[in-house]
């Protein structure tokens, strides 16, 4: 396949239009880390961004940093560290999912994938910080939206239209995005040795209080055995509350956090914390999906449920009597890893997407696919399937900013 | 301003489509009477007025998608309306259009705390929500200053931001459903009450589309849980350009405060003698910053807050005692533009962002200009994200004050484009900001976003002559410009 590494955004305007015009379609990347994520993209010319790579404007006081798609976000992160600010939503590196390495990811894979981490709840998705765009359509035009500044009603938010798209719409050539203060510490709680039913107390705890919990996960037994952080590996199945924020206030609110905690039955026993480094780690790993099992040991299938928050360890709990997999658990619920053991023949696939996502629905929620083998993500939607009024719509979406149909063609909805 | 010409088949039909909305709708839902038109011929821009065609009040969502199919049948143009409080025209009414007033769709759904969401009509206001809520020790944060009257449907329409934005974000951050419309009068539903979208993110792209997508019956927002502590300083300034490099300072601290808001002179002493906040009536600029969270921290960030403040050559300091006094800083904050209206006959305001760093420059830039228009200039802002409101004083009574408010008005908006800011922050293009749209966006740029338009109403009925300068038909907008894959330059290195 033909490889076109644009230098510019120029460069990147006429590989788009000569594409068109080629009638050639285009499988888009970025670092190459999420090949496995969405439907396999059969194209005939793959285009690269990671020339469009470097931080083109970051002041530090006005809160926001413009960046080139391809800008690897290990770069932007350092950049970021050096000024005490960090991106707020977490982007969590997916590449060890789909077998790369760690830490090749872009800035521009991030936001078309939409991808958020821990935080989210909280701080809100990558969507929520994505301040202006700019890229070039399906019709081989160049086109700006959005801004840097954080207040901006000025024309249609194109920027959270493309966030999130696949590259099926656009591709972003560089991206402004809010950055935010680094908090000054970091404490994560851990309560060992729950199960579900005491994850949703805690998290129904901790969220009906004043603590400005910033994380919360519940990784069941096996899940936390795979962690590389130690408490967590022997702890027979732990609940992660996390605070961050000026270094007196994060103890006061440990400490009230904890005896309430105590107090109102949620929780008893042992109690462990994390300090900033392992606490990093350990919210990485919920984040990508590291605690799940591997490809061919209980892990052929990955899917990531959304779901309201509440209902997220009940409908779990549900999905496990049926189908079986392991479950990791983020976002005081809202976010369900789950991995389910391949059914073997493409129809029982079929079956047990059919029947995984009725009961995700039942309990209003959405599941995608986020690991499968491609022959599979080729038959099994991977993206929940939409009603036929919203699907009529988004293909209209699509037609109009990608009329041929040249970039990343079926990555999300099949035909599309 | 002016609008797109009136189709004169639909002017002289005006009787025909009355009866047939009255099949519609209960008979009390069709206002077509002038004395009852007049109610709706203008929102918030008051300089603008329009006598609409007919008043349609439908009541569900069934009636709404049988009004907009109906019109998308007979090529009759809609122009949805809150409360009619957008500052920026987006309820104008059009002579050949129907205005869709969603006043009946009030009314909340769906509470459902374990999820912090609240379910509501887009009738509903801002402030039901919190109120409805505020028991059990909740609130709505986006708090634009109309949130009395304003409602949601509206709020989203215009993506309406607030006092606290900085910390919480605009509607688009607290909005987490939507059941629209469509022209043809089909439903979708947006989003739900989990956290991230299931395909394309349409309820983002929709959020802030003033009305030209589609009709909101239906909205689930994300409700807080009311911080346990908050605190309010006033800090007086002996100049507006100390008072600016000081919410630069707080930011460059690493303090995201829940507010920070500025008024200059004239701003302050309106404000106080309209509300009696306790204000220090001879100061130059006064900065209003809030501190909220748990109280530990609260703590932490109050004591950095009064180093900067007096590091920054502030000339009075005071931090609210009490919940009471804390609000009391606010009621003059939020009672502004009211008390500025006592001093004047009329104002404009203005809603331009500009980047923090450029506040000093752009303020005393504006000042001179204010000059040049000899008018007078009271500003009011969220100085914390950058968002001005300067109102121009005016008399619209006075021949050629309304036209020099104005052309002062784009002087400010294309000060802020020039320093990298953009012309709204949270009150919309609407007609008034319309034909600026260039001085921000490319051709290209505009042509993009229409082509969303194109997807959500190809026929171009939902609101038209809003937000875009220039209307391309959607099959003019949907041709390719290919020359045959010849390239622009193939001499240079490209690939």
């Amino acid at each position: 396949m033909t490889l076109i590494e644009p230098i510019d955004e120029a460069a990147l305007r006429d590989a788009i239009a000569e594409a068109v015009a080629a009638r050639c379609t285009l499988a888009i990347e970025g670092g190459g880390t999420k090949r496995g994520l969405g439907r396999p993209v059969v194209a005939d010319r793959q285009l690269s961004l990671a020339r469009l790579s470097g931080i083109t404007h970051y002041e530090p006081h006005e809160l926001v940093l413009e960046a080139g798609a391809g800008t690897p976000l290990a770069e932007i992160e350092a950049a970021l560290a050096a000024e005490r600010q960090q991106l707020a939503f977490e982007p969590p590196d997916l590449g060890p999912l789909y077998g790369a390495p760690p830490g090749r990811r872009t800035i521009g894979g991030a936001i078309a994938c939409n991808l958020s981490g821990a935080r989210r709840p909280y701080a809100g998705a990558a969507r929520d910080h994505v301040l202006g765009i700019r890229a070039v359509s399906g019709r081989g035009e160049a086109f700006a939206s959005g801004g840097r500044v954080v207040k901006n009603v000025t024309g249609y938010d194109m920027s959270k239209l493309l966030t999130g798209s696949f590259g099926t719409l656009a591709v972003l050539s560089r991206v402004t995005v809010k950055v935010l203060p680094r908090p000054e510490a970091v404490r994560t709680a851990l309560f060992p040795g729950a199960d579900a039913a005491r994850a949703a107390a805690i998290f129904a705890h901790a969220g009906s209080g004043c603590w400005e919990v910033s994380a919360a996960a519940f990784v069941p037994g096996a899940a936390a055995g795979r962690s590389g952080v130690d408490f967590v590996a022997t702890s027979n199945g732990v609940v992660a509350l996390r605070l961050e924020g000026s270094r007196e206030g994060v103890m006061a609110r440990l400490r009230a956090l904890r005896n309430s905690l105590a107090t109102g039955g949620a929780t008893g026993g042992a109690t462990e914390e994390l300090h900033t480094a392992r606490s990093l780690v350990f919210w990485a790993e919920v984040a990508s999906g590291a605690l799940l099992p591997a490809n061919g040991a209980g892990g052929d299938m990955i899917w990531r449920l959304s779901l309201p928050p509440s209902r997220g360890p009940a409908a779990a709990a549900r999905i496990g009597e049926i189908l079986g997999g392991e479950a990791v658990f983020d976002w005081s619920g809202g976010l369900v890893w789950l991995a389910l053991p391949g059914p073997g023949s493409l129809e029982a696939v079929q079956g047990q997407a059919r029947r995984l996502r009725s009961l995700v629905e039942e309990h209003e929620g959405h599941a995608t696919l986020m690991r499968a083998p491609e022959a599979w993500r080729e038959d099994v939607p991977v993206f929940q399937p939409e009603a036929p009024a919203l699907a009529r719509l988004t293909r209209r979406v699509k037609e109009n900013f990608d009329p041929l149909g040249v970039l990343n063609p079926g990555r999300m909805f099949e035909g599309l | 301003m002016e609008m797109p010409a009136p189709d004169q088949r639909t002017l002289s039909r005006r009787r025909e489509i009355a009866r047939a909305l009255r099949r519609l709708l209960p008979p009390d839902a069709v206002i077509d009477r002038a004395a009852e038109l007049s109610a709706y011929e203008s929102d918030g821009l008051t300089a603008y007025r329009q006598t609409p065609l007919i008043t349609v009040l439908p009541a569900n969502r069934d009636e709404v998608a049988a009004v907009l199919r109906y019109c998308a049948e007979e090529g009759i143009k809609i122009v949805p309306r809150g409360a009619g409080t957008s500052l920026s025209g987006g309820a104008l009414p059009l002579a050949d259009g129907i205005t869709l007033g969603l006043a009946r769709l009030k009314g909340i759904s769906g509470i459902d705390l374990a999820n912090r969401t609240v379910t509501c009509g887009p009738g509903t206001t801002n402030l039901a929500i919190s109120e409805a809520v505020a028991a059990d020790g909740y609130y709505y944060a986006p708090d634009p200053s109309s949130q009395v009257a304003c409602t949601i449907g509206g709020n989203v329409a215009e993506n309406a931001g607030g006092v606290h934005c900085l910390k919480y974000g605009l509607t688009t951050n607290n909005l987490l459903g939507l059941e629209l419309v469509l022209m043809g009068g089909e439903a979708v539903r947006l989003g739900g009450k989990r956290l991230d979208a299931a395909g394309l993110d349409l309820l983002g792209a929709v959020t802030g589309s003033e009305g030209l997508l589609g009709v909101i019956t239906e909205v689930t927002v994300r409700v807080l849980r009311k911080p346990e502590c908050a605190a309010a300083f006033l800090a007086g300034f002996g100049a507006v350009e100390d008072a600016a490099r000081c919410v630069g300072s707080v930011i460059a601290a690493g303090i995201i405060p829940a507010g920070m808001e500025m008024m200059d002179g004239p701003a302050i002493r309106a404000a106080e003698d309209f509300i009696g906040a306790g204000y220090p009536t001879d100061a130059e600029a006064l900065l209003i910053i809030e501190a909220d969270g748990p109280a530990p921290e609260v703590a932490a960030a109050s004591a950095r807050i009064e180093e900067i403040v007096r590091a920054c050559g502030a000339t009075s300091f005071r931090a609210s005692a009490s919940e009471a006094e804390r609000l009391a800083f606010w009621a003059g904050r939020k009672a502004a533009f009211p008390a500025v209206g006592r001093i004047t006959p009329d104002y404009y305001c203005m809603d331009g962002t500009i980047p923090r760093g450029s506040l000093p420059r752009v303020l005393a830039r504006i000042s001179e200009l204010a000059a040049h228009y000899r008018l007078a200039v009271a500003n009011v802002f969220h100085a914390g994200d950058g968002n001005l409101h300067p109102l121009i004083l005016y008399d619209a009574n006075a021949p050629g004050e309304l036209e020099r408010a104005e052309s002062l008005g784009a002087d400010i908006l294309r000060l802020c484009v020039e320093v990298g800011g953009v012309l709204t922050g949270e009150h919309g293009v609407g007609v008034e900001k319309r034909d600026l749209m260039a001085e921000v966006f490319s051709d290209d740029d505009l042509k993009h976003q229409q082509r969303l338009k194109c997807a959500f109403d190809p026929d171009g009925l939902l609101n038209p002559g809003k937000v875009f300068p220039t209307l391309h038909r959607c099959a003019e907008l949907g041709r390719l410009h290919v020359h045959a894959g010849r390239l622009p330059h193939p001499d240079i290195e490209r690939f």
